[in-house]
């Protein structure tokens, strides 16, 4: 199959990491959560992993293609 | 409209994303379908880790995380024995030994494996009442995620079923199994992001486990009758007690859950074994059941501690009134709820009816443990991450009933009975077809799920009544070549009806209607059973027994339908030992390597929570 799960899962939590870290940013610490900022630390930990499988989506491809390039010439 | 859960345009915009991916990968996924193998199997082609997520996340349903969470807050940690006793030891087993076979005779169907090994009644049988199962728990997965959504945030129930049903359906029609596997690993990541920050912030708020064990213990002792302190935080001790909250004793625990319904679910159910056979290897589809038992095994944490938190936090912010419950008038004396847990009621015209146990305590709504706690402790943001946690797990335990439902309902049936011979063409577009009838069916039983109050222990009911038997009927088949066709289809006939039987003359304690058992005996049963949880087990420990037998008995006195030749490939001696290309592999990610790994954590987790 040529659609490595990983890039859409990547882009997905990188997406919604980067909505939760500005609107935590915006709205400060919430009362609610113990007064922790949770958007904002948990929406870097979700950018975190979401960047994570991008790059491992991005490496698999990259073998994926030298292979690809190798065996022609062989 | 103070205190209703009101989202924010943050929470609108991570929930929009999550539906814009979800179908963008079906849109994908379209244009590698040019075969009905690549629709129902994806083409055999998936690495281990993916089917091994997506078999995890299929099984994740509504009944899993709503179920779960309320099982957390009713009987506390020993709801882990349906994930350490109930499921691990089973996953290892269908891995290491049932999965050569399935994978191995290239059925593309469980009861395609029926018809090969045994004959053709055998397959129908199985085939039209697990293409029955799949349409209820699909169903009843819409109307949970329907009602829910409009008690928290009042969303029209209507609008909020049809919605559903449209997103699953688009993203299967376009891309098939595949899209559904693809989409159950984002749902898998989402489940395990939206509620790991609802464990933390809970635990942390109660002075994390020391807290949490403190305040069950508590819980244990109020309940009118007490029941010792250990019983809502420990997992083996409380059965050995003379009361626990379960009502089950050691030996009904372990053979009725720990073995028969364990192992039927997870060695017969084709919602879950469809995963391991679209891997791209024999060693895959081996590897799929044990990648998945690691975060089995950790998904008490995930589910059954948010229950249990629920009975016993006092959030900062207070409970905010669920949106549903806006313009009901109270009754005079309304009681209160435990923690976050509501008290359940009835609404009698326009007012609340509150419900009463024999000691005067209001019954509480568990299944609104988890999705209290969500709304008492997350703020804007958060919310829509948790909500789309909800969602998607609805969504995956949905689109994998469909799955498993057109593939069944296609080759099964379709192409056995209806249509013969057909071009590969015409299969795949029959398979989208029935995809589109299955939702609607979906649709029908969401609704006729929404008249009955106690939908899920009727389902419950029905699996014990189906799922028991065919264990016997799998081992014997798999494990004893002597076992004959008529023999089979005896079994399972005879096993269904010894469950009706056993069901029609027992009786839980405290039973009030006959859907609880006791139809036959008109209120004199001829066994009382301390809980509904120690019937449903007996009568999976009965019905599997007499299947065994019966089929054991029937074998034996009629002829073998099926020569040794037929049978390679199908039966444990019939078939050689091979390596299944696993010499090359590392030696971490061999299945026996895996199986030991998991078997052995598991054990360590029952110990530790002893």
């Amino acid at each position: 199959m040529n659609l490595d799960v990983r890039t859409p899962t990547g882009m997905l939590f990188s997406l919604i990491g980067a909505i939760l870290v500005l609107y935590g940013l915006i709205s400060g610490p919430s009362e609610k959560a113990l007064g922790i900022n949770v958007d904002l630390w948990w929406g870097l930990l979700l950018v975190v992993f979401g960047v994570a499988m991008l790059w491992l989506a991005w490496r698999a491809g990259r073998r994926k293609r030298d292979a690809a390039a190798d065996k022609p010439a062989r | 409209m103070a205190g209703v859960v009101q989202l924010g345009y943050v929470d609108y915009a991570v929930l929009i994303l999550y539906t814009v991916f979800v179908l963008g990968i079906g849109w994908t996924l379209k244009r590698f379908m040019h075969s009905s193998t690549d629709f129902f199997l994806s083409g055999r082609a998936i690495p281990a880790w993916i089917t091994g997520l997506a078999f995890i996340s299929a099984n994740l349903g509504a009944q899993e995380v709503i179920g779960m969470g309320a099982s957390g807050a009713k009987y506390g940690m020993a709801t882990s024995h349906f994930y350490w006793l109930g499921a691990i030891p089973a996953m290892v087993f269908v891995a290491l030994l049932m999965m050569p076979f399935y994978y191995g005779s290239k059925a593309r169907s469980v009861p395609e494996f029926l018809k090969l090994r045994f004959d053709e009644k055998t397959r129908a049988f199985n085939a039209l009442s697990f293409a029955a199962m799949t349409i209820m728990s699909s169903g009843v997965s819409m109307y949970v995620l329907a009602k829910l959504f409009w008690i928290l945030l009042g969303w029209n129930f209507h609008a909020s079923l049809i919605a559903s049903a449209i997103v699953v359906l688009a993203y299967i029609f376009l891309g098939g199994l595949t899209s559904a596997i693809y989409n159950e690993v984002l749902q898998f990541f989402l489940i395990v992001f939206g509620f790991l920050p609802l464990v933390l912030l809970g635990l942390k708020d109660i002075g994390w486990w020391s807290g949490l064990t403190a305040r069950m213990s508590e819980a244990a002792l109020r309940h009118v009758p007490a029941f010792p302190e250990h019983s809502l935080t420990r997992v083996w001790q409380p059965l050995s007690d003379s009361t626990n909250p379960m009502g089950v004793e050691w030996f009904g625990m372990v053979m009725g859950l720990g073995f028969v319904l364990s192992f039927a679910y997870w060695c017969t159910d084709f919602l879950v074994i469809q995963r391991a056979m679209a891997a791209e290897s024999m060693s895959a589809a081996r590897r799929t059941p044990l990648i998945a038992a690691v975060p089995k095994m950790l998904f008490p944490f995930l589910v059954i501690v948010p229950g249990m938190l629920a009975l016993v936090v006092a959030p900062k912010g207070g409970v905010p009134v669920p949106a549903g419950e806006v313009g009901l008038a109270d009754a005079p004396h309304p009681p209160a709820g435990q923690g976050v847990i509501p008290p359940k009621f009835d609404v009698v015209d326009n007012t609340k009816v509150y419900q009463y146990d024999a000691a005067g305590k209001p019954e509480l709504d568990y299944d609104m443990a988890t999705p209290m706690l969500l709304v008492s402790y997350f703020p804007a943001g958060l919310l829509g991450l948790g909500l789309t946690a909800l969602m998607a797990s609805f969504m995956s335990g949905m689109a994998g009933n469909v799955t498993a439902f057109n593939t069944v309902c296609t080759y099964d049936i379709y192409q056995s009975y209806i249509a013969p011979n057909r071009s590969d063409q015409h299969y795949l577009w029959t398979g989208r077809m029935v995809t589109v009838l299955g939702l609607a069916l979906s649709v029908l039983a969401a609704y006729v799920a929404s008249h009955f109050n106690n939908i899920m222990e009727i389902l419950q009911l029905v699996f014990g009544f189906v799922n028991a038997p065919l264990l016997a009927t799998f081992l014997l088949g798999m494990f004893w070549r002597r076992t004959t066709g008529h023999g089979a289809f005896s079994g399972l006939v005879a096993g269904t009806l010894a469950a009706t039987l056993h069901f029609g003359l027992t009786q839980p304690r405290g039973a009030t209607t006959l859907l609880k058992g006791g139809w036959l005996t008109a209120g004199h049963p001829l066994h009382v059973y301390r809980s509904e949880m120690a019937l449903s087990f007996w009568t999976a420990i009965w019905a599997f027994s007499l299947c065994l037998t019966v089929t054991v008995v029937v074998s034996l006195l009629t002829r073998r339908n099926k020569s040794d030749e037929e049978l390679r490939g199908l039966v444990y001696s019939m078939t050689p030992r091979a390596d299944h290309g696993e010499r090359g592999l590392a030696w971490y990610a061999r299945p026996a390597v895996l199986a030991i790994f998991v078997l052995g954590a598991t054990l360590l987790l029952n110990i530790l929570f002893w």
